[in-house]
């Protein structure tokens, strides 16, 4: 491990990491089975080389980058907290770049309100695409705002090390106060919208899975509760925090909305 | 060879009871081993809830078998069967409040009212109860057959609850729950034609 030279980032937390084998071996990632041991098991087949990043949409630089033309970007080490939706969480450390960075480049116009962003689809390659459980290619999307947040994060690599396939090889997305799902694996597009693009999971059930999705113990998911999480590796659950800890980073952005109605 | 006319515990029963623990077997050399994966709680709940419903599930099966296949003395696997489904579902209610709650009776509580999942989960647990208690010889006799009988009708309420527990709360792949519940309306349904052609 330590192939990837980076250097520290802000906004990291000094909690205790979760287990390298935890991080890898426990994963959602539909597009290789809904079993979170699935990811870790057919991964592999996918292949991220060559790879490219299409920028495009309401922008003055539409442009396609290599994924090598990415990794060249100065990377640094963001060690953020994770919620999944589903209860649990861990601490990872990530190493990227900030996904403000990669939409400068592209220059997107005045129009452009809303980010979204696209997982790559390849049948051959991803075995979880045979079920349709979810619609494919997975999709994903951001307020303008919250992709320009400095918190918001792409990640090449997890603990110094290149992303391993399950965790979302070779680029992806890193949204620590939004529950897991929000944060984007494997990206092939990223696109400027005028309007709110659609999301896998509000599609899903749109009254299970918001398009905001922060996280906020206060408001449960129809099924189940949001109130405490399990920590991996810990015994005893503990309290959720709101918008998962990074509310001094990210509250001013939902000042003035619903939060129990924009979910 | 199994002698099929004798009462109590024989041979058969007693192979019946060591296929019924060997998932609670299983499971335990797995927790011993530190390989009971990376959320061992989730793990845990889990595979008791699982392997209770299956039991419930082979349990709803003994009656059609007998019946079909002409085999009598397999009847009496099924108060075994039932009462390690009974207590795999004990166990998986216990570790559901001692280590993924860690008896925060509040949230609990809050869960059961709150969560259909956890209400169809615990009224098919409490129904059940009646069903444990009354499975012996003596009980039988105290409550008489009739009485037996018509109680333990409840598991046709029982089981349907349980996978619905399971359906609610999978996420988004449904697909074990909705083979459960397929082979549950087999097992229902068999025994509805069975039912209509005596009243002919």
């Amino acid at each position: 491990k330590g192939k990837l030279a980076f250097k520290p980032g802000p906004f990291s937390t000094s909690e205790k990491k979760t287990e390298y084998d935890a991080v890898t071996g426990y994963n959602n990632f539909y597009e290789f089975g809904t079993d979170k041991l699935d990811p870790a098991k057919y991964a592999a087949s996918l292949n991220t080389r060559p790879w490219t990043v299409k920028l495009g949409g309401l922008c003055g630089k539409p442009q396609t980058l290599a994924i090598e033309t990415l990794l060249k970007n100065a990377l640094e080490e963001r060690i953020y907290r994770l919620r999944c939706v589903e209860g649990w969480s861990m601490v990872i450390p990530w190493v990227g770049f900030p996904l403000a960075n990669l939409i400068k480049l592209a220059e997107p116009t005045s129009k452009a309100k809303y980010v979204a962003f696209q997982t790559a689809e390849k049948p051959k390659e991803m075995r979880g695409l045979r079920s349709n459980v979810l619609d494919w290619p997975y999709v994903e999307g951001l307020r303008m705002d919250e992709a320009l947040n400095p918190l918001a994060f792409l990640a090449v690599g997890l603990y110094g090390d290149l992303l391993p396939n399950q965790n979302g090889a070779p680029i992806r997305l890193v949204v620590p106060w939004k529950y897991g799902f929000k944060s984007i694996k494997s990206i092939t597009d990223i696109t400027f919208t005028e309007r709110q693009p659609p999301t896998s999971w509000q599609r899903y059930g749109a009254n299970e899975y918001g398009f905001y999705s922060n996280v906020n113990p206060n408001v449960d998911h129809p099924r189940w509760s949001q109130a405490t999480e399990r920590r991996i590796g810990e015994f005893r659950r503990r309290d959720t925090l709101m918008f998962n800890g990074y509310g001094d980073q990210v509250a001013g952005m939902y000042r003035n909305m619903d939060l129990k109605k924009f979910f | 060879m199994v002698k099929s006319n004798k009462k109590g515990f024989t041979l058969d029963i007693a192979f019946i009871c060591l296929i019924c623990m060997l998932p609670l077997m299983w499971l335990i050399w797995r927790g011993y081993n530190g390989d009971l994966g990376v959320n061992p709680i989730e793990t845990i709940v889990r595979q008791l809830g699982v392997w209770g419903l299956r039991l419930l599930i082979v349990g709803l099966a003994i009656t059609p078998v007998v019946r079909i296949f002409k085999q009598p003395r397999l009847i009496r696997w099924r108060r075994p069967i039932g009462l390690f489904a009974f207590a795999y579902i004990l166990l998986h209610l216990t570790s559901y409040i001692g280590i993924d709650q860690y008896f925060d009776w509040s949230a609990i509580w809050k869960d059961i009212v709150k969560r259909p999942y956890i209400t169809f989960g615990m009224v098919g647990f409490v129904l059940l109860i009646p069903l444990a208690v009354t499975s012996f010889n003596g009980a039988i006799k105290a409550i008489g057959g009739r009485v037996w009988r018509n109680l333990h009708k409840l598991i046709y309420l029982i089981v349907p609850l349980g996978v619905l527990h399971y359906f609610l709360l999978a996420k988004a792949d449904k697909t074990m729950p909705l083979i459960y519940g397929a082979i549950l309306i087999v097992l229902l349904g068999w025994r509805l034609l069975e039912a209509a052609k005596r009243r002919k």
